[in-house]
């Protein structure tokens, strides 16, 4: 792929991005004109205020509710679609997502413990939730990779992926056993595996945003090391790729993500699976461009689903887990179709 | 440039390499055999620092692999594998571009001019270059071992670890490969350490040869030494016969299949011989191996077929060889199955017979005529005209002989021809002293190869005997005819 192509993909996906926050933020069950949300948005982050003539419900609405769902939304897409892209860059499968290695399995676990045992931790309060999704999903990829160690000691990647099938396994049957012993908790417990991002406020924002900027800065500097690993251990090894080190890396900066995006809305699925995927149809393989790609896009996608999940039957609002895999799933399909065609 | 030195390996209590020593030097092109689990690419693994050794230590440039970093040893080293996990659609100039990472420092280090100039100069030289935005599923197999060359050439690497390149790769391709491999190895003085399981690529292509055999190095020398017939048929447990390249001083090896001894033996005899008014023919049931000169299929080869053309006397051809293989089509031979002669002698003056013992026979066609006779010791008065061949012979041995047994039985004949010219008188017109033959004979020994075999064909060995005394009855009796025809 050459520069200009590059730019242009690049320069589309921001355009997507910022098109998917401004939309999202307007619409609603109180329409915001568009060019408010832009005059809201820029005084925000500027200094100077030019939304002095926007109605103040309007400016309030923004602020305090949509905002921070479409934020929300944004980071766990993010999140999910550059987790995505290095797993199946690193696993070389390009049907490999976030969830593949049980870590959302295991944030999970997290959640549904706290909401059966009505678990709450002291000062943290209504983020025990999450908090403890993300320590659960940071235990169950180091067990993991424990475990994988264990059972060879050069750690392949196809040790690694059965491993992780595993422990999914069993913690989603574990899952399922709580779910089974609930009586009253069993809606709250299904909706929040389904996934959302209603009502989080700025509060879970906070949660997600230093997982999510550390998460994506160390694989944001593994494209290189994905491309060559994207051959294989030995030829990586070959290339001069200390292959020990990056997967590692690569690993534990994926599960961080997925477990802060799974700790934050629960599973949402099919996102980190199709956003790559696609971006690879449009953009190529390189993971230099790739994994930022993926984000820009992703982010973009999950505040759309997060849209039309709380505007299609409105005022009732969907899972965005439901809306992902409605969309995702036949996009994969068709996706998956036409490269096999290609391919013949 | 590299050294091992006392390498063990074992695969939980399995051995598969004990005590392996030996040293590459700098631009050498090394080859490394061995049959299947010999540990050639367990090997090539600990080389690569894949392995790591357990007993022992590799070197490369005096410094332990060990303390290599990884990206510095991509720098020195770079290894092309068999196999290559394709599972995304990148292109050709993407994965060439890889190769520079070792050499390519910060996260967000764009690539140098350097770097850029590399990689179209690898691109270029492994012939990939108009493929460069071309994805790597749409190459063929060839195309793609070039590419992954590309790629280590780019790492612009002192030592080039190759396991079995030429695999899935066809002949050109093979050729191609190796020349370049070559002739990189001693421009850039590159050092190549390759797996081979083409014995006879790897006598052409190496400067020095490892055997391994049971993780045990059985030799290190050239390829001379190495591709010896006991040391391949000890090795490989398998039966091959090892035979000289047609044009240069390297070994070959040839395999020997396992094939089913037929029941019957073939006995070549008058039932295959047929007179037409133009020629003779020979069609036997199997190819026959055949030492002739002659007009088609001359030299030594394996043929079915066999004609011997009357022409008349005056016949002059520039371009005989094709037409007689128009001649040889016209009458349903297939020219590359036959080997065709051409005689000045009328067809019926032939004489042939079926001489010997059960055990060892030969058969004997003869086509006889003087017309330009010659004494060979004075053969230097003769000017250098060639007319057609007049005293052809054939020989058709019901045995196995061996490459001294040919020769000797192509002597053997000659004498016995010109003692029957002596016992004849035939003259040479122009010296006036007795004739030897004509300066134009043709001759052919061909065997069935089946049988006991045959070491000798000298006048006093069994089958020398024999063909002495067909050769002397044949011929004086296609004179005699001749005589006779001119008499009438």
């Amino acid at each position: 792929m050459n520069l200009n192509k590059t730019g242009a993909a690049y320069l589309f996906a921001a355009f997507f991005l910022i098109f998917a926050i401004v939309i999202g933020i307007a619409v609603g069950t109180v329409a915001v004109p568009p060019l408010d949300v832009i005059k809201i948005l820029i005084s925000n982050v500027l200094p100077f205020k030019i939304a002095n003539n926007v109605d103040p419900m309007h400016i309030n609405i923004v602020q305090n509710i949509r905002l921070p769902r479409v934020l929300l939304a944004g980071l766990v897409g993010a999140s999910l679609s550059i987790a995505g892209a290095a797993f199946q860059g690193l696993l070389r499968n390009p049907l490999a997502d976030p969830y593949t290695l049980g870590v959302s399995s295991g944030a999970s676990v997290g959640a549904v413990i706290t909401l059966f045992f009505q678990v709450s931790i002291p000062f943290v309060g209504s983020y025990t939730l999450p908090l403890l999704s993300v320590v659960c999903s940071l235990f169950t990829i180091f067990f993991v990779l424990l475990f994988a160690k264990k059972m060879d000691s050069m750690m392949r990647v196809e040790t690694i992926i059965l491993t992780g099938i595993i422990f999914s396994s069993f913690l989603s049957a574990f899952i399922s056993l709580m779910i089974a012993l609930t009586g009253d908790e069993l809606r709250q417990i299904i909706s929040w595996l389904l996934g959302s991002v209603s009502m989080r406020g700025w509060a879970y924002i906070k949660i997600i945003l230093p997982f999510f900027i550390i998460g994506s800065i160390l694989l944001l500097a593994q494209g290189k090391e994905l491309n060559a690993l994207a051959f294989g251990e030995e030829r990586a090894k070959h290339l001069g790729v200390n292959v020990q080190k990056r997967k590692l890396l690569i690993l534990i900066a994926g599960s961080i993500l997925t477990g802060a995006a799974v700790a934050v809305s629960g599973t949402i699925g099919f996102v980190g699976l199709v956003i790559p995927h696609l971006v690879r149809i449009i953009a190529g393989p390189n993971h230099v461009h790739l994994l930022g790609l993926s984000m820009l896009v992703g982010s973009g996608f999950l505040i759309l689903a997060d849209l039309f999940a709380r505007t299609f039957i409105s005022p009732t609002e969907l899972p965005i887990g439901v809306i992902t895999a409605l969309i995702g799933a036949p996009v994969f399909a068709v996706l998956l179709l036409n490269s096999r065609r290609k391919g013949k | 440039m590299l050294k091992v030195e006392n390498v063990s390996f074992h695969y939980g209590s399995r051995t598969i390499l004990s005590d392996v020593s030996f040293s590459v030097r700098k631009g050498e092109l090394f080859g490394i055999m061995g049959p299947n689990g010999s540990g050639k690419t367990t090997l090539l693994k600990l080389m690569s620092g894949i392995h790591l050794c357990k007993s022992g230590e590799v070197y490369i440039k005096g410094k332990p692999l060990q303390d290599y970093k990884q990206r510095e040893l991509a720098k020195i080293v770079a290894v092309l594998s068999q196999h290559a996990e394709e599972s995304f659609a990148y292109q050709v100039k993407e994965i060439v571009a890889l190769g520079r990472y070792a050499h390519q420092k910060a996260w967000l280090h764009s690539p140098t001019k350097e770097d850029q100039e590399a990689v179209q100069e690898a691109m270029k030289t492994t012939g990939v270059h108009h493929l460069q935005n071309t994805a790597i599923q749409e190459l063929s197999g060839g195309e793609k071992q070039r590419v992954y060359l590309a790629q280590a050439l780019a790492q612009e690497p002192e030592i080039l670890l190759l396991d079995e390149p030429t695999n899935h790769l066809d002949v050109s391709n093979q050729k191609e490969l190796l020349d370049n491999l070559k002739e990189w190895s001693q421009k850039n003085n590159l050092t190549i350490i390759s797996i081979f399981h083409d014995l006879n690529l790897a006598g052409l292509y190496c400067d020095r040869l490892l055997m391994l055999h049971e993780g045990i190095v059985e030799i290190i020398s050239s390829p001379q030494q190495v591709l010896q017939e006991k040391m391949i048929k000890k090795v490989y447990q398998t039966d091959i016969k090892q035979i000289p390249h047609p044009k240069l001083a390297a070994p070959q090896i040839a395999l020997l299949p396992k094939m089913e001894a037929s029941s019957k033996r073939l006995i070549i005899d008058e039932r295959y011989l047929k007179i037409s008014k133009n020629h003779l023919e020979m069609k036997v049931p199997k190819p026959l191996k055949t030492l002739s000169s002659g007009v088609t299929g001359a030299g030594v080869g394996w043929y079915t077929n066999f004609v011997n053309r009357h022409v008349d006397k005056n016949y002059q051809c520039d371009h005989y060889e094709e037409e007689m293989k128009s001649y040889l089509r016209a009458h349903h031979f297939i020219p590359e199955q036959t080997v065709g002669m051409m005689t000045a002698v009328y067809i019926e003056d032939a004489a042939y017979k079926n001489i010997g013992s059960e055990d060892l026979s030969v058969f004997i066609v003869a086509t006889a005529g003087v017309g330009n006779a010659v004494d060979a010791a004075q053969a230097i008065e003769h000017s250098s005209e060639l007319l057609p061949g007049t005293i052809n012979i054939w020989i058709f041995v019901n045995g196995a002989l061996s490459e001294a047994a040919y020769i000797q039985s192509i002597m053997t004949a000659a004498e016995a021809k010109a003692s029957v010219l002596r016992r004849e008188q035939v003259m040479d017109p122009i010296t006036g002293t007795l004739a030897t033959g004509t300066s134009t004979d043709s001759i052919l020994i061909a065997a069935t190869q089946e049988g006991d075999p045959i070491e000798f064909a000298g006048t006093i060995s069994p089958l020398g005997k024999l063909i002495a005394a067909g050769v002397t009855e044949c011929v004086t009796e296609s004179l005699k005819k001749r005589n006779g025809r001119l008499k009438n």
